[in-house]
């Protein structure tokens, strides 16, 4: 469970994050929707501590993220915008690495990362370094990182990106399994689509403010739209930084 | 703490995935003294030979014009040549160090007793010449002055009359006192070494981390920040230290096999050396790791970094041009400051000079406190949100 309040952030005189309030609730997938500079990845990098908000409270079941940001970080897990992996070490020892600074115990480590391999599909490329990998084999590598302490939250920034078709299903099929385990799941997004098809619920970002926090049945009747893309284009009054 | 030892291993272990990086730290760090300390010794070596006499090789232009002049020279130890057809271009081209040519009018001068003319061909920008042309022209003059009693003896007069003063030379250098200025160098090349082993790491480890975006999702763990960096410390400190440890190995069995005794030099590498270069170097890998470090957290780009901590390798060099070129008196406060102080004992325990046991105390404590401030600095930069995230 994640809850944000009245979250501010700048840059200089640049307002990234003007006011922003959701919730983001356990067995439900929750979608950041916004065009390109809208505040979704600084929204996020405040969320899981890397930086720090002006204004506003941050708690992640309950745990003040600006009071205990080690607790916090502790309880999520994440994918962030930046997914690099070390070119030199294997995909299982990327991940192991991790699993260790959580400070879970070898046979755990390696229980976790046999499940994720599975629930992946990374058999082909578990054991070879990872220099060389397709983005696909990263990003999976990234993920199964990022859960290896097996976290109730899980904040994926534009998981899909530079992911072909059959990835992205791939994607999918996981974000809603992770839904179905009970947890709660945060990821943004500028696709219309990909939203449309996962999320229980829709934040709508657009200049660092939530222009809406719906179902996606709610959001077409709010606007009056039938197709969401369109809904959305209405909602953030123009279709600039919008790709499909 | 474990956390930090988690990040120590890890970067440990990547790092010597990478041949490059093990090169530098196992290869080319640690040779760096012994070369430099071989080449040294031989440059010492030609130069103490040359002072010896051997035969001196003289290409002679004209030499039947002067028979009794050639058969002084060849008595001194001259080994007489036939002269090249231009003895300025054979000098120019560096075909002879020296050419002497004695005039056809020679004799006639000789006879009637006026100043015969011999010329002496040389190029003086040529420092290695410079030894064969100094002894030429000695032997010419003590042949002249001979000559010269002679002449004063046959018409009655002491030749003691054109020798108002008698020099004699008491020279007081020695081997190693004349080589102090080359060996002065010697202790920045084992400073270069630990700075070479730590560089690739100290890169790697941010701008590196950084350039390949993982530092954002690592910093995503929950631990503290300046956990992580202690342990990206370490593992830097660590091939410095490795490095160190092998440049000062590596140059003590070179420095046996050298022939020092030879040319009377009393270079004392042994055991006491290796012990007291290795403490008071310890602490100094530890200041260039998070100097490095430091410097690289400052980069934005893994290239900025290498360009960054490449020109740092100039730092090193200052204290050692300074005790190179002002030849400042051996002083007990050089101890305290870092590179310097490591500059001063691995000199004077090179020359079996006396290093106190406090100067080395010093030296660590100092070195190690600049080093902590250093780690310090760099653990603020790493608090930084920009820091963190990537291009």
């Amino acid at each position: 469970m994640i809850d944000i309040k009245h979250l501010h952030k700048s840059f200089g005189k640049v307002i990234a994050v003007d006011d922003v309030s959701f919730q983001a609730r356990d067995g439900e997938i929750t979608g950041l929707l916004g065009p390109n500079g809208a505040g979704k990845t600084t929204t996020l990098r405040c969320l899981y501590t890397l930086m720090k908000p002006e204004r506003g409270q941050i708690l992640v079941d309950g745990i003040d993220a600006s009071a205990d940001p080690i607790s916090v970080r502790r309880r999520l897990g994440v994918l962030p915008d930046a997914r690099g992996l070390y070119k030199r070490l294997t995909a299982r020892e990327n991940i192991a690495y991790f699993g260790q600074l959580h400070g879970l115990d070898d046979k755990t480590i390696r229980a976790r990362t046999d499940a994720a391999i599975v629930a992946l599909d990374m058999h082909d490329f578990a054991d070879r370094r990872t220099e060389g990998f397709s983005q696909g084999q990263r990003v999976k590598t990234a993920i199964a990182r990022a859960l290896i302490h097996d976290p109730n939250n899980v904040i994926l920034d534009e998981p899909t990106n530079g992911l072909d078709v059959m990835a992205t299903r791939a994607m999918r099929e996981f974000l809603k399994r992770l839904r179905s385990e009970g947890r709660c799941v945060l990821f943004s997004s500028h696709i219309m689509q990909e939203v449309a098809a996962l999320c229980d619920r829709i934040v709508v970002i657009a200049k660092g403010r939530v222009i809406a926090d719906e179902s996606p049945e709610a959001l077409r009747q709010q606007t009056g739209e039938t197709n969401l893309e369109d809904a959305f284009v209405k909602l953030i009054g123009t279709d600039e930084g919008l790709a499909a | 703490m474990k956390s930090t030892l988690v990040v120590f291993l890890k970067e440990v272990r990547e790092n010597l995935r990478d041949r490059r990086t093990v090169i530098n730290t196992l290869v080319t760090g640690p040779l760096m003294a012994p070369i430099i300390f071989v080449i040294l010794i031989n440059t010492v070596i030609t130069r103490e030979l040359d002072k010896a006499e051997k035969p001196l090789p003289l290409p002679v232009v004209g030499a039947e014009n002067a028979p009794n002049l050639i058969a002084a020279l060849k008595q001194q130890n001259v080994e007489i040549n036939p002269g090249p057809a231009d003895a300025e271009k054979a000098v120019r081209e560096q075909d002879a160090d020296v050419v002497l040519r004695i005039p056809p009018d020679f004799e006639k001068s000789w006879s009637k007793g006026e100043p015969a003319q011999v010329e002496i061909v040389f190029d003086e920008s040529q420092r290695d010449a410079g030894s064969a042309i100094g002894r030429l022209r000695g032997l010419l003059d003590s042949y002249a002055q001979r000559t010269g009693a002679m002449r004063l003896l046959s018409r009655g007069l002491s030749p003691s009359i054109i020798r108002p003063l008698a020099i004699t030379d008491r020279d007081q250098s020695t081997a190693q006192s004349r080589s102090s200025g080359l060996f002065a160098m010697l202790p920045y090349f084992f400073i270069l070494g630990g700075f070479i082993g730590g560089m690739a790491l100290a890169i790697d480890t941010t701008a590196g981390e950084r350039e390949r975006q993982s530092l954002e999702p690592l910093l995503a763990n929950p631990v503290p920040r300046w956990q992580i960096l202690a342990g990206k410390l370490s593992a830097t400190t660590a091939f410095a230290i490795t490095t160190v440890f092998l440049s000062i190995i590596s140059f003590s069995l070179v420095g046996q096999l050298m022939p020092t005794e030879k040319i009377g030099m009393s270079l004392e590498i042994g055991v006491r050396f290796v012990v007291c270069t290795l403490f008071v170097m310890l602490p100094l890998a530890a200041l260039l790791a998070s100097l490095q470090t430091l410097v690289a957290a400052f980069a934005k780009s893994y290239r900025e970094a290498q360009t960054y901590v490449s020109l740092m390798m100039l730092v090193p060099v200052l204290p050692t041009l300074i005790l190179t070129v002002l030849p400042i008196k051996h002083e007990f406060w050089m101890y305290a400051v870092p590179l310097m102080g490591q500059q001063v004992t691995i000199n004077r325990l090179l020359r079996g000079d006396f290093v106190p046991v406090s100067g080395l105390v010093l030296s660590f404590v100092c070195t190690a406190v600049a080093a902590l401030i250093l780690c310090a600095l760099t653990v603020r930069i790493y608090r930084s949100e920009k820091l963190a995230i990537s291009a």
